[in-house]
């Protein structure tokens, strides 16, 4: 634990689908500071995904208080603000843009905030260093294997120097040679830059191996 | 707004999707170029056969087409008279016929008139004309389709006439055309002592507003116009120009239902995508700006193809040998930036409902896409 002021804050949130006959959330609070890693830990249709889509504003919360970054995922121009410079996203299924190499899919979010070129691809550079992308920067996203389209895709969420980086069962599509890999260049990311990292998953070895072990049962988070 | 950089890579991504927008412009530029400078240039030789050494032009009042004016020679005679013209050229209209050619246009003229001293005479003399009665004389274009032969017997309905000379004329509708003198021209089609309409010259181009009030004044059934003003106002331009529009803009809408499919098609194709573009940081405006992008770069290259299309086929026409100095294709400026208008707003309509989807699709729910 640091002393850090919290880089999320989450205090009674709920949040339904259906108007509100589908319960998801059921007034979950939580609170991460810079460099932790945060696993959530449940089955699926837990809540796991629905809450890390609130502290990235994909999403808004029928009840509660937020705070990400020191904005309000509430608000929609906070949301925009989120996505753009403070949150960075890992999908399961890499979501990378087909047909675009893997420096052009880093550079997307560099695009959604007008970076200069010569600042983008210095930044692509040290990303591609860090994740051992150098050799592939020019390859297509469909000529890489499924740990290196991972690799790209945390490339791409930290693009944008986040503080907070949302993964979402970013291990649930590879092998498990490959998932450990991806699980361990994150948690060495996290280590190095400071940034929080919140990690949904259902496999119990990444949990366990976050700093902190989120349980997430019918909307409730139980910490262990 | 360096997001726009991926209209280009969006663009390369789907060549095929792209190359249909870009068609369906093009030949909406094409086919729009084409029929407004073919109508353009025929109009322009039209107005010239009119207007060939004069400013004014007399004709009867409210006609739907000049075929159907009546002036008479006493009229005629009485323009001439006044102080402020300089010459008033009489010329009638007519329709004739001849074996394998229904519709060939005579022009019924005066000896002097200033069209048969402009012609290059290639057989026959300008003073033959109206030197003999029964003869007649072909621009080239026509006594090359009708095999006409100097001196030679000609069947022009069921009257024979006598080829009395060949001339090359600048104007196709001329060149295209026979010419009777005058009298013989009123004989053959039965309209004795009248003419289509009188050409004049003024001797003061100033006082063009006094004569055209005098000769409205003097003759209740007869107008006068400026050549310009005539052409402004002549009901068949109006309608030609028109209907040349109407079938371009057919064109475009055509075109602009090609745009509007092709980026719905690339929209839904990419649901996932421009989800991601959201989730990595672009605001609604910027995913509605790259669609718009998108649909304005179809346009541009389907201008640039179109108007290459469009072009060959102007500078072809004037070859084929059926149509040989009847095109005279006129690209005017403001033809070229009504089609460079009219490309762009077609494609940004097509582009509005696609650019307003793709804006509003919402992350978490396209991320389920599939």
């Amino acid at each position: 634990m640091n002393d850090a002021a919290p880089v999320i804050v989450v205090r009674d949130v709920t949040k339904s689908y259906d108007g509100g006959r589908v319960p998801v959330l059921r007034g979950v609070s939580l609170t991460v500071r810079p460099g932790e890693i945060v696993a959530l830990w449940g089955a699926s249709g837990s809540g796991k995904s629905t809450l890390l889509h609130l502290l990235g504003g994909l999403d808004v919360p029928d009840a509660g208080e937020l705070s990400v970054a020191g904005l309000d995922p509430r608000r929609e121009a906070h949301r925009l603000e989120l996505r753009r410079r403070h949150v960075g996203f890992v999908f399961q299924l890499h979501n990378l843009i087909p047909d675009l190499t893997v420096a052009e899919n880093l550079s997307v979010p560099a695009l959604a905030v007008n970076r200069p070129a010569a600042a983008t691809a210095a930044r692509i550079q040290e990303l591609a260093t860090q994740l051992g992308l150098g050799p592939r920067l020019a390859h297509r996203v469909q000529d890489l294997s499924g740990g290196e389209r991972q690799r790209t895709a945390i490339g791409r969420a930290l693009m944008n120097a986040p503080r907070v980086l949302l993964a979402d069962e970013p291990t649930g599509a590879l092998d498990e040679r490959t998932g450990g890999a991806v699980f361990a260049l994150m948690k060495d990311l996290a280590g190095r830059s400071g940034i929080a990292v919140v990690l949904a998953t259902h496999e119990r070895r990444f949990a366990e191996a976050c700093h902190r072990l989120v349980h997430v049962r019918d909307g409730r988070l139980e910490e262990t | 707004m360096r997001s726009l950089s991926l209209v280009f890579v969006n663009l390369r991504r789907h060549k095929l999707r792209a190359l249909i927008g870009v068609a369906g412009i093009a030949f909406g530029v094409a086919a729009m170029l084409t029929i407004l400078a073919i109508v353009r240039g025929a109009i322009g030789m039209f107005e010239h056969i009119l207007v060939t050494d004069s400013q004014y032009l007399v004709f009867e009042k409210n006609v739907s087409d000049l075929f159907f004016s009546s002036v008479r020679d006493a009229d005629v005679a009485a323009i001439r008279a006044r102080p402020e013209v300089a010459s008033a050229q009489p010329m009638l209209f007519g329709i004739v016929s001849s074996p394998g050619y229904p519709v060939i246009t005579c022009f019924g003229v005066e000896a002097d008139d200033p069209r048969l001293a402009h012609a290059a005479w290639r057989a026959g003399r300008r003073g033959d004309f109206g030197a003999r009665t029964g003869e007649i004389f072909l621009g080239s274009r026509a006594a090359e389709f009708l095999h006409a032969q100097p001196g030679a017997p000609l069947a022009i309905g069921p009257t024979t006439f006598r080829v009395g000379g060949i001339f090359k004329a600048a104007n196709g509708f001329e060149d295209g055309g026979v010419f009777l003198p005058l009298a013989e021209a009123q004989a053959y089609f039965h309209r004795p002592g009248v003419a289509s309409v009188v050409a004049v010259k003024l001797r003061d181009r100033a006082s063009g507003a006094a004569f055209k009030r005098a000769v409205e004044a003097a003759h209740a059934g007869l107008v006068a116009l400026e050549d310009r003003e005539f052409s402004r106002s002549y009901n068949s331009f109006k309608i030609l120009r028109a209907t040349s529009w109407a079938v371009g803009v057919c064109a475009f809408l055509l075109g602009g239902l090609g745009v509007a499919n092709t980026m719905l098609m690339s929209v839904f194709g990419r649901i996932r995508e421009l989800a991601v573009l959201r989730v990595c940081g672009f605001s609604e405006r910027q995913v509605a700006a790259l669609i718009f992008g998108e649909a304005a770069a179809i346009a541009l290259a389907g201008l640039l193809a179109g108007g290459a299309i469009g072009g060959a086929v102007l500078a072809l026409l004037p070859h084929v040998p059926q149509l040989q100095g009847y095109v005279h294709a006129e690209i005017q400026p403001g033809v070229v930036l009504g089609i460079v208008a009219m490309a762009l707003v077609t494609a940004g309509l097509g582009a509005i409902y696609p650019a307003r989807f793709a804006s509003r699709i919402q992350p978490v729910e396209a991320l389920r896409y599939e």
